[in-house]
C-alpha cells in the first residue's frame, strides 16, 4: 500500500539534471497509450499541415498575427484542446469513485489518483476557463468599442502564447515525469519540499507561472484597450455589459494575478533554495501561503463568473428583442462584487480557526455578494419579462444558467455560514457547488458566448440539432452528475478520497459517474456540432451574410462576419449603449465611398518565439538543468532586445484593398436585400 | 475624428452622423503610458504581497540573529543615497532629452546606469558578507523575506540597467524619436518606481529594523 | 419552434420530486447527527436554506414562467422593446435580497460565536445545561502521516486511530499535526477543524448518543489521505472507565523514540493502545520538538522576540528532558496530579470492563469490529 519513497535529495547531473530514463512512464500502460496516441496524433497532424504545405499559413496568418480577433480564436481553440484533457480527468476520477468500494481499491493507487485530481483543476481552471474568458473578451471588446485592435496587439500574442506556453508545460507532466499530487493550490507544507520533492510541484509552479505572466499581461491589455480606445461617444455608461464585465474582470486579473505570482515564486524560493517561508521550522508559517493563495485565488472566481455575466445580458437582450432591464443597476452590481472580491478571502478556510469575529466579518461580507448577484438575476428576469424570446442556443443556455446558477449560488451562501461550513467544508458538497457555479455560470455562458459570436468570427451559424443535443445532454448530465454529490457531502463525505469504505455511499457514486457519461456524451455532440457546422458552412441554413445574424443591438453585429481585418472601415460614433440598436432604428446608412487607407500594426514572431522557448526555460528549472536554464533566460532575453530593435511596427492596409473589400460587402448586402 | 462632433442625437429628427468619416491615424502608443502605469501597479502588488510576507514573518529568526545584529546602517544609507542619485540624474536625462541632445541624454543615462551598478554591487556585496557568515536565506523566515524583498528589489534593478544599456544604443542608432522618446518615459516611470519601493525597504526593513 | 420551456419545466418538476428521494433514501449524517454542536450546525443548514428558499422559489419560478409566457410564438403576451427601467421594481430586487441577507447576517453573526469550537460548550444538548462545575474530557490530537494519535492528559493513555469518550460529556480537543495539514473530522460529533503543524487549535464538543462513529482527514494531506480513518466510540461512562481500564492493562509505552516511529508515514494503521506517554509529547510535537536535539518553536519564538524573553526562554530552548524520555523506560507520570486522579478510577472501573464486552462496544485491541 506505501508509495515508493522517493529520494529527498535526488542526484542531478551537469547534463539533464534530475531528468532520468525513470521520468518516462514505460511501466505504466494507460500513461504509455496516451502517450503513444498523442505522438502519433501529433505526427499526423505535422504531416498534414506538411501535405498541404500550410506551415507558412499557419505562422504568416495565426502563430504571428497581432489580430485581436485570431489570437481571441486562437485562446478558444487551446481551451477546446485543453478541455478534452481536463474531462478525461474527470471521468477517470469519476470512474474510480464509483468502484473503490472495500476490498476494491479501484484501478487507480493513490499517488496516480491525486496527480488526476490535482491536474483536473490546474487544467479547468487556468487552461479551459481562463483561456475562454480571456479569448471571448480579446475576440468581442474592441469589436464592441468600435476599435480596430487592442491597445498593445504584439503583447497580445505574446500573451496567448506565455499561456500555450504555461499549458504546453502541463501537458508534458503527463509523459516526463509526473505532475503534482497536493490539490489545485498545491498548499504548503504538502508541496514543500519534504512532502513533495519530486518534479510535480515543479511542472504545476511553472505553468501557472508561465500562464500566469500572460493573464497579467493580457489583462493589463484589455484594460488600456477598454479605457482608451472606445468609439467617439461611447462614455462609461454607453459601454456594452460585457465591455463593463471585462472592464472590471480585467482590473481583477490586473490586481490579482500578481499575488499569484508572488506566491509561487515564493514557494519555488522555499523549494529550490531551502528559504523557510511557509515550512513549519525557523519561523515560517504555511498558513501564510494559504491566504495569499486565496488573496488571488477569490478574485479568480469572479474573474471567471463576471465575463459570463456580461455575455449573458447580452444574450438575453438580443434573444428576447429587447432593452436590458437596469442597465445602470447591472453596472454597479458588477462594480460592487469587484470590490467585494477583495473582502472574502478568508470564507476558504474558516476551519483554520480564526476566531468567530474574524469568521463571522468574512462571512457576511461574503453574502452581501449575492445581493449585486441577485440583482443580476432579477435584472435578467425582467428583461425577459414583455420580451419576444427566440430560443436560439445561446438563450438555451442562459436560461438553463439562470435555473442551474441560482441553486449554485444558494449552496454557495449556505457554505458562507462559518457553523455550516465547519460540517461542509472540504465535502463533496463544496465540490458541488463549485461545480454548480463553475459549470453552471462560466462554462455554460462560454458555451452561450461561442454560439453566440461564432457567426461573427466565421460567417456562419453553429448547427441547432447537434447543438440542441449537447445542450441537453449537459444541462441533463450535469444535474446528474453533481445532485449526488450534494447529497454525498451531506452524508458527511469528504473529497479527495480515491477509496472508500461505506457501501452506502456506491449507488450515488455511479449516478454521477453516468452524469459524466451523458456529460461526454454532450461534449462529443459539441465537436459534432462544430464539425457539422463547419462542413455545411456554405448552405443557406448557416451562412451569415448580413454580418448581423441575430438581430443584434451592439457595434461587432454592424460590420462584416468574419469582420475585416481593420474591423470597422470607418469609426462608429455612440449615442446610445445598445449602439447598433440605435443605428438600426434611426436607419443608418452604411457608407459605401470615401475609404482611405488603414493604419494596422504589424505582425510580430517574437511572442511565439519567446513563448515557445520559456517551455524550455520552465523545463530547465522543472528538472533542474541549469544550463540549459540559462541558455534559455538569455535567449529569451536576446530576442525580447532584438524585438525592441524592430521600429517599423505598422504599416497601412492600402485603400484599394479597403475598397475592395467595402465594396464586396456592399454587393452581398445588396443581393441579401433582393432575396428578403 | 473632428472636434466639434457632438454625440447627442441631432434635433429635429434628422439622422445623426454614426461614422466618422474623416478619421485620421491614431499617433501610434497613446496607450503606452497607460498601460505601463497599470503595470506598474501590478509590480507594485507584488511587493505588497512581499512586504506583507516580512511584515508577518520579519521576527521569525528561527532563533538566529535579527535586523539589529546583522545590517549595517551606514552601508545601506550609502546604497539608498546612490539610487537616490541615479533617479535625480535620470531625472536630468529626461531634460536634455527635451532638448533633444542625444550625445547628453547618453551620457546622464550611463551616469544613471553607474549609481545602479554601484546600488547593485554594495547589495551583492551585505548578501554575500550575510551568506558567508551563516546568515543566508534558508537559516530562517526572517532571513528569507528579507532576501527575496531586497532580492527581489536588485532583480529590478538589473532588469532597468539592461534595458538602460540598450535604450543608450538605441538612442545612438534611431536618435530621439517619438518611439524612443516613449521608451525613456517608461524607463524613467520604472526607475523612479524603484527608487519609492526601494525607500520602503530602507525605511521598514532597514530603519525600522536596527532603530525599532 | 419553442420547444426548450415545456420541457424545462417537467425536468423542473422531476427534479424537485427527486431531491427529497434523494435525501430520503439515505443517512445523511450532517442533518442528523450523534452530538449536539454538529446537530446545531445541522439544523443551522436547514434554517438557511429555508431563508434564502424564501427568495429561490419565487425567482425560479419566475424564470420558466417568464420563459415560457414571453416566447417568440405567444403573440398573445405584452411586448414592450423599450421598457428597461422601473424605480419601484429595482427597489425591490435589492431590497429583498438585502432583507433576507440582513436576517441571514444575524443568525451567522450569532450561530458563529455560539458554535465557535474554540468555545467551551454550554449545553449538552437542547435541554439540558453544562454543569457549572463540570471539566472537561481532554483530548490531544496530532494528525500524523496518515493516522491519528489521540493523548488523554487527564489519564495517561494514548490510542492511534481510536477515539472514546462518555456520551453527554463535554470533550474538549486540542489539535496539532506532525507535518502538514489535516482536518479533524467526526461527522457525528461537531463540525471539523484543521489540524496544522506548529500550530494548536481547539474544538470544543459533546456526543450524545452511545455508538461507533467514523472519524477522518477532512483536509488532503498526502498519498494515504483516503486511509487516514479512525473510529470514535461514544458509550456510558463506565464503557469508558472500562475502556481506560483496559489500555492501562495494556502495558506498552508512549516515549518520544515510540512516537517518532510511529509518526513515520503509514497507512491503515490498526487501532494501537499505550499505557502511558511521554510527558509534553503533545506540546513537543506542536512545537516541532520531539526528536533528540531539535529547537522547540516557542522557545524559538521566545528567543526571538527579544532578550529580555531570551533568557527565560533559554532553558526550554535544548530539549534535555526529551532525550532523559526516549533514553530510559516510561514510568507514568507520577508527578502529574490529573493522572494520579485517574489512577483511582481506572481501579473503580476495572470491574466493568466484562460489561464493556457486552456493551456492543469494541474491546481495545479488538479490530474486527471496525
Amino acid at each position: 500500500m506505501m508509495p515508493p519513497m522517493t529520494d529527498v535529495h535526488p542526484v542531478v547531473s551537469p547534463l539533464l539534471g534530475r531528468l532520468t530514463l525513470d521520468a518516462l512512464p514505460l511501466h505504466e500502460l494507460p500513461v504509455l497509450l496516451a502517450f503513444g496516441g498523442v505522438t502519433v496524433g501529433g505526427i499526423a497532424l505535422l504531416a498534414i499541415i506538411t501535405y498541404f504545405k500550410a506551415w507558412g499559413w499557419l505562422w504568416r496568418d495565426w502563430f504571428t498575427s497581432v489580430d485581436h480577433k485570431k489570437i481571441g480564436i486562437m485562446y478558444v481553440i487551446l481551451a477546446l484542446v485543453m478541455f478534452l484533457r481536463g474531462f478525461s480527468d474527470a471521468l477517470m476520477m469519476r470512474a474510480q469513485q464509483a468502484m473503490a468500494f472495500g476490498d476494491n481499491a479501484g484501478y487507480l493507487p493513490p499517488d496516480h489518483y491525486n496527480q488526476i485530481f490535482t491536474a483536473h483543476g490546474v487544467i479547468m481552471i487556468f487552461f479551459v476557463a481562463m483561456p475562454l474568458v480571456v479569448g471571448l473578451m480579446n475576440f468581442v471588446v474592441p469589436l464592441q468599442i468600435g476599435a480596430r485592435d487592442v491597445s498593445f496587439p504584439y503583447l497580445n500574442n505574446f500573451s496567448f502564447w506565455l499561456t500555450a506556453s504555461g499549458a504546453i508545460i502541463t501537458m508534458i507532466s503527463l509523459f516526463v515525469g509526473n505532475y503534482a499530487r497536493t490539490g489545485w493550490l498545491a498548499m504548503p507544507p504538502l508541496s514543500g519540499m519534504e512532502a513533495s520533492p519530486d518534479v510535480g510541484v515543479d511542472y504545476y509552479i511553472w505553468g501557472l507561472q508561465i500562464a500566469g505572466l500572460g493573464t497579467l499581461l493580457s489583462g493589463v491589455n484589455l484594460l488600456a484597450t477598454i479605457v482608451k480606445m472606445r468609439a467617439p461617444g461611447m462614455t462609461l455608461f454607453k459601454m456594452p455589459i460585457f465591455v463593463w464585465t471585462a472592464l472590471c474582470t480585467n482590473t481583477l486579473i490586473v490586481a490579482a494575478f500578481p499575488v499569484l505570482t508572488a506566491v509561487l515564486a515564493i514557494l519555488s524560493l522555499d523549494r529550490l533554495l531551502g528559504m523557510q517561508f511557509f515550512t513549519n521550522g525557523l519561523g515560517g508559517n504555511p498558513m501564510m501561503y494559504v491566504n495569499l493563495i486565496w488573496i488571488w485565488g477569490h478574485p479568480e472566481v469572479y474573474i471567471l463568473i463576471l465575463p459570463a455575466f456580461g455575455i449573458y445580458s447580452e444574450v438575453v437582450a438580443t434573444f428576447s428583442r429587447k432593452r436590458l432591464f437596469g442597465y445602470t443597476s447591472m453596472v454597479y452590481a458588477t462594480i460592487v462584487i469587484t470590490i467585494l472580491a477583495y473582502l472574502v478571502w478568508l470564507h476558504h478556510f474558516f476551519t483554520m480557526g480564526s476566531g468567530a469575529s474574524v469568521n463571522s466579518f468574512f462571512a457576511i461580507t461574503t453574502m452581501i455578494i449575492s445581493i449585486p448577484t441577485g440583482a443580476k438575476i432579477f435584472n435578467w428576469l425582467f428583461t425577459m419579462y414583455h420580451g419576444r424570446i427566440r430560443y436560439e442556443l445561446p438563450m438555451m443556455w442562459t436560461v438553463a444558467f439562470m435555473l442551474t446558477f441560482t441553486i449554485g449560488g444558494m449552496t454557495g451562501v449556505l457554505l458562507a455560514v462559518p457553523p455550516a461550513d465547519f460540517v461542509l467544508h472540504n465535502s463533496l458538497f463544496l465540490v458541488a457547488h463549485f461545480h454548480n457555479v463553475i459549470i453552471g455560470g462560466t462554462l455554460f455562458g462560454m458555451f452561450a458566448g461561442i454560439n453566440f459570436w461564432w457567426p461573427k468570427a466565421f460567417g456562419f451559424k453553429l448547427d441547432r440539432v447537434w447543438g440542441k443535443r449537447s445542450f441537453w445532454l449537459w444541462v441533463v448530465g450535469f444535474w446528474t452528475a453533481f445532485a449526488p454529490l450534494y447529497v454525498l457531502g451531506l452524508m458527511g463525505v469528504t473529497r479527495r478520497l480515491s477509496h472508500f469504505d461505506d457501501a452506502s455511499y456506491q449507488p450515488y457514486f455511479i449516478v454521477a459517474a453516468l452524469g459524466a457519461g451523458l456529460i461526454a456524451m454532450g461534449i462529443g455532440c459539441m465537436f459534432m456540432q462544430f464539425y457539422v457546422s463547419i462542413r455545411d458552412r456554405n448552405t443557406d441554413r448557416l451562412r451569415d451574410v448580413t454580418g448581423d445574424p441575430w438581430d443584434g443591438r451592439t457595434l461587432e453585429w454592424s460590420t462584416s462576419s468574419p469582420p475585416p481585418d481593420y474591423n470597422f472601415a470607418f469609426a462608429p460614433i455612440v449615442y446610445d449603449n445598445d449602439a447598433f440598436w440605435d443605428m438600426k432604428t434611426r436607419g443608418f446608412e452604411r457608407p459605401t465611398t470615401g475609404f482611405k487607407a488603414i493604419h494596422m500594426p504589424k505582425n510580430a514572431a517574437a511572442g511565439v518565439i519567446i513563448g515557445l522557448i520559456s517551455v524550455g526555460f520552465g523545463f530547465a528549472m522543472i528538472w533542474y538543468i541549469w544550463w540549459l536554464a540559462i541558455v534559455t533566460l538569455l535567449a529569451m532575453l536576446g530576442v525580447s532586445i532584438w524585438h525592441s530593435f524592430n521600429y517599423k511596427r505598422d504599416f497601412h492596409i492600402p485603400v484599394e484593398d479597403v475598397i475592395r473589400i467595402e465594396d464586396e460587402r456592399t454587393r452581398l448586402l445588396a443581393a441579401q436585400k433582393v432575396v428578403a | 475624428m473632428s472636434a466639434e462632433l457632438t454625440y447627442e442625437p441631432t434635433a429635429g429628427g434628422e439622422k445623426p452622423v454614426f461614422f466618422d468619416l474623416d478619421e485620421h491615424d491614431h499617433p501610434e502608443g497613446g496607450s503606452t503610458m497607460l498601460g505601463f502605469w497599470m503595470y506598474l501597479m501590478s509590480d507594485c502588488l507584488i511587493f505588497a504581497v512581499l512586504f506583507a510576507c516580512y511584515g508577518v514573518l520579519g521576527h521569525g529568526y528561527g532563533g538566529g540573529k535579527g535586523p539589529k545584529e546583522l545590517f549595517e546602517l551606514p552601508l545601506v544609507a550609502f546604497n539608498t543615497a546612490m539610487l537616490l542619485f541615479s533617479s535625480l540624474t535620470y531625472g536630468i536625462a529626461m531634460l536634455t532629452m527635451e532638448k533633444g541632445s542625444v550625445r547628453q541624454v547618453q551620457f546622464w543615462l550611463v551616469v544613471t546606469g553607474l549609481f545602479g551598478l554601484t546600488f547593485l554591487g554594495v547589495e551583492m556585496y551585505e548578501f554575500s558578507n550575510l551568506i558567508a557568515e551563516g546568515h543566508g536565506p534558508s537559516r530562517s523566515a526572517f532571513l528569507s523575506a528579507f532576501f527575496t524583498l531586497v532580492g527581489t528589489h536588485g532583480f529590478h534593478v538589473t532588469c532597468g540597467l539592461i534595458w538602460l544599456t540598450t535604450l543608450v544604443i538605441q538612442i545612438g542608432t534611431h536618435g530621439l524619436g517619438q518611439a524612443n522618446r516613449r521608451r525613456l518615459q517608461c524607463l524613467s516611470m520604472f526607475w523612479h518606481f524603484l527608487d519609492v519601493i526601494w525607500i520602503g525597504v530602507f525605511t521598514i526593513v532597514y530603519l525600522m529594523g536596527v532603530l525599532g | 419552434m419553442i420547444r426548450p420551456p415545456s420541457l424545462l419545466r417537467p425536468a423542473l418538476a422531476g427534479l424537485a420530486l427527486l431531491a427529497p428521494a434523494l435525501l430520503g433514501g439515505c443517512s445523511t449524517v450532517v442533518l442528523s447527527p450523534a452530538g449536539d454542536v454538529a446537530q446545531q450546525q445541522g439544523d443551522l443548514i436547514v434554517i438557511a436554506t429555508l431563508l434564502m428558499l424564501i427568495i429561490i422559489v419565487p425567482v425560479m419560478a419566475l424564470i420558466a414562467i417568464f420563459a415560457w409566457r414571453y416566447r417568440q410564438t405567444n403573440t398573445d403576451a405584452p411586448y414592450n422593446p423599450e421598457w428597461h427601467h422601473s424605480t419601484a421594481l429595482e427597489l425591490v430586487i435589492w431590497a429583498v435580497p438585502l432583507l433576507i441577507i440582513i436576517c441571514l447576517g444575524a443568525v451567522t453573526w450569532t450561530s458563529t460565536h455560539l458554535l465557535d469550537p474554540y468555545r467551551p460548550i454550554g449545553r449538552i444538548d437542547a435541554t439540558r445545561q453544562v454543569a457549572l462545575n463540570a471539566k472537561p474530557l481532554r483530548v490531544q490530537v496530532i494528525a500524523l502521516d496518515w493516522k491519528w494519535l489521540f493523548i488523554y492528559p487527564d489519564y495517561g493513555i494514548a490510542t492511534v486511530n481510536q477515539l472514546a469518550a462518555p456520551v453527554n460529556q463535554p470533550i474538549e480537543f486540542d489539535l496539532t499535526s506532525s507535518d502538514v495539514m489535516n482536518a479533524f473530522y467526526v461527522p457525528d460529533l461537531a463540525g471539523m477543524i484543521y489540524a496544522m503543524p506548529s500550530m494548536t487549535t481547539k474544538l470544543n464538543a459533546v456526543a450524545n448518543k452511545p455508538g461507533n462513529y467514523p472519524g477522518f482527514s477532512s483536509n488532503f494531506s498526502g498519498d494515504g489521505f483516503s486511509y487516514m480513518k479512525f473510529r470514535f466510540l461514544a458509550g456510558s461512562q463506565t464503557d469508558f472507565d472500562a475502556w481506560v481500564a483496559k489500555i492501562r492493562a495494556s502495558g506498552t509505552m508512549l516515549d518520544r523514540a515510540t512516537y517518532l516511529k510511529v509518526a513515520k508515514p503509514s497507512m491503515n494503521h490498526a487501532p494501537t493502545f499505550y499505557a502511558g506517554v511521554a510527558p509534553g509529547l503533545f506540546n513537543a510535537a506542536a512545537n516541532n520538538c520531539v526528536a533528540p536535539g531539535q529547537v522547540c518553536m516557542d522557545a524559538m519564538m521566545r528567543a526571538d522576540a527579544g532578550p529580555h524573553h531570551a533568557e527565560h526562554g533559554e532553558g526550554h530552548a535544548k530539549n534535555n528532558d526529551a532525550m532523559k524520555m526516549s533514553a530510559m523506560p516510561m514510568p507514568m507520570a507520577k508527578s502529574d496530579a490529573p493522572a494520579a486522579v485517574s489512577d483511582a478510577t481506572a481501579k473503580n472501573s476495572a470491574q466493568s470492563t466484562a460489561r464493556l464486552a457486552g456493551a456492543g462496544l469494541p474491546m481495545p485491541g479488538d479490530r474486527r469490529t471496525f
